[in-house]
């Protein structure tokens, strides 16, 4: 589980996150949604400790991001899997030795088992024919499911994932959603997703956080999604025709 | 201010580069890959400009000396010299300023805007002591060998004007080039290679390391890269002549 207390973030003296507070619970896909600026990014940076937030904690499991020591920080990331907007894979490696990574730098496996668990990793994504290729003759879906891949490599406890649809096409946007979802059942990790895709939004959010201007505004599960008052929330939510069809 | 606010960021940026390996065997694999990228793949430029610098200083300095008072050897000499004090190790690292610094500016830089930098940060690696010390390391150790190939095809060239043209006669230059050879030339000039190895290696990470935006900021940082390490290489040129040699 992962608690934001009071998170708050500025840059050049504005302020892009407002003392947000949250609860991402275990075993759920929680969803950080709102328009492109209101701060999603930045709240997930703060929330991984790629940014330090100017005031607020931030606790994993009760133990506190912002106080922890350089050694804390290092094994708290050996617990993290994080899935970016790119896939961020690294180019001078195959797709296997991209997932490898992780398992040779922090794992007391073998070469052997490390490379049984990158396959097994690449299976369980649905790339058990692509090891050997490299980041730049794939797909951008089969880009999105190796990123996945190595994300879950080390078996993280909490997985991050910022706008795993973008540049996706609706069909292979479905396959990423639910393949996040199975993974986060399967290995009961704390899930949270930055996205403004709506079908991923519907599909898979069990706790859904919008954002606007830097500010929490609402929270609640998808069916609840449909029948808020929030004003900010329906204009975001109903945007697009389709949405007004539904 | 900008000049304190980049020697800050570079001294700190050092001070997290130069930090023990998280994975001694990772490192040293990684050193083994920049050897032969920045070092190993410059030979072919570094001797195909020393021959050529070597003949013309050879012609030139054989037609600027027609003087009858000065001695036939004079040629020889003076392109030896000249190769050992300033080309081999001043003038090549400007050229593989460009070559390497470029290099190193973009690898990094894009990274960085590919978030790869981040997906390290995220899984606990020291991602400037990950990327940088390896191509610092790699480049300062191989530079000599560098060096060493440019004043022997540096004078290679020379010999090559005095066979094939009537300019000067290959007695004459050889008795020149072994005419008063002071050994601490060669050391000076290895000693010079190395701290302006150090200078583009470092620089040129800097620049890529904090490079933010698009391809064209890559640009950007890349020619910040090149333009500052030469700067300094003939700023610290100054300085190691003054310290090494008088």
């Amino acid at each position: 589980m992962i608690e934001l207390y009071g998170i708050q973030k500025s840059f050049d003296g504005r302020m892009v996150i407002k003392d947000i507070d949250a609860v991402f619970e275990t075993g759920r896909t929680n969803l950080i949604i709102g328009q492109s600026g209101s701060g999603k990014t930045v709240l997930l940076k703060c929330v991984v400790g790629l940014l330090e937030p100017d005031a607020g904690d931030i606790l994993y499991d009760g133990r506190s991001l912002t106080s922890m020591n350089k050694r804390e920080r290092v094994q708290l990331r050996t617990e993290m899997g994080m899935l970016f907007q790119g896939s961020a894979l690294f180019d001078s490696m195959t797709i296997e030795e991209n997932v490898q990574f992780p398992l040779s730098l922090f794992s007391s496996l073998s070469p052997l088992e490390q490379e049984k668990r990158a396959h097994y990793c690449l299976d369980r994504v649905g790339l058990s024919d692509s090891h050997k290729l490299f980041p730049a003759e794939i797909s951008g879906g089969m880009q999105k499911r190796a990123a996945i891949a190595r994300a879950i490599a080390l078996n993280p406890k909490y997985l991050f994932c910022d706008e795993p649809n973008s540049g996706l096409d609706p069909l292979t946007s479905i396959t990423i959603d639910e393949l996040i979802s199975d993974i986060t059942k399967e290995f009961n990790m704390t899930t949270v997703i930055n996205t403004h895709d709506m079908n991923s939004v519907l599909t898979m959010g069990e706790n859904i956080l919008f954002i606007y201007q830097g500010e929490k505004t609402w929270e609640g599960g998808h069916e609840a999604l449909y029948h808020s008052d929030n004003e900010r929330l329906n204009e975001f939510v109903f945007a697009s025709t389709l949405m007004k069809r539904t | 201010m900008a000049l304190f606010y980049h020697v800050g960021r570079y001294s700190l940026l050092m001070y997290k580069t130069f930090s023990v390996p998280q994975r001694w065997k990772l490192y040293f694999k990684q050193t083994w890959k920049e050897i032969e990228k920045l070092g190993a793949d410059s030979l072919p430029i570094t001797l195909l400009i020393s021959v050529f610098i070597g003949a013309i200083m050879t012609m030139q300095t054989q037609m600027n000396t027609e003087n009858p008072l000065l001695p036939r050897y004079t040629t020889g000499l003076v392109t030896r010299d000249t190769l050992l004090l300033e080309f081999c190790s001043s003038i090549l690292s400007l050229i593989l300023a460009g070559k390497v610094g470029s290099n190193i500016a973009s690898e990094i830089g894009t990274m960085r805007i590919t978030e790869q930098i981040d997906a390290l940060d995220i899984m606990g690696v020291n991602s400037a002591n990950y990327l940088i010390l390896p191509k610092i390391t790699g480049f300062v150790v191989f530079i000599p060998v560098l060096v060493v190939f440019s004043m022997f095809s540096g004078l290679v060239g020379g010999y090559g004007v005095s066979l094939f043209t009537d300019l000067i006669t290959p007695a004459n230059y050889i008795y020149g080039i072994q005419y008063w050879f002071i050994p601490w030339y060669v050391y000076y000039s290895l000693i010079k290679s190395v701290v302006f190895a150090f200078i583009i290696s470092s620089v040129a990470s800097y620049y890529g390391y904090y490079a933010y935006g698009g391809a064209l900021d890559v640009g950007k940082a890349s020619t910040n890269a090149v333009v500052n390490s030469s700067i300094l290489i003939l700023l610290f040129n100054l300085v190691l002549t003054k310290l090494l040699l008088t």
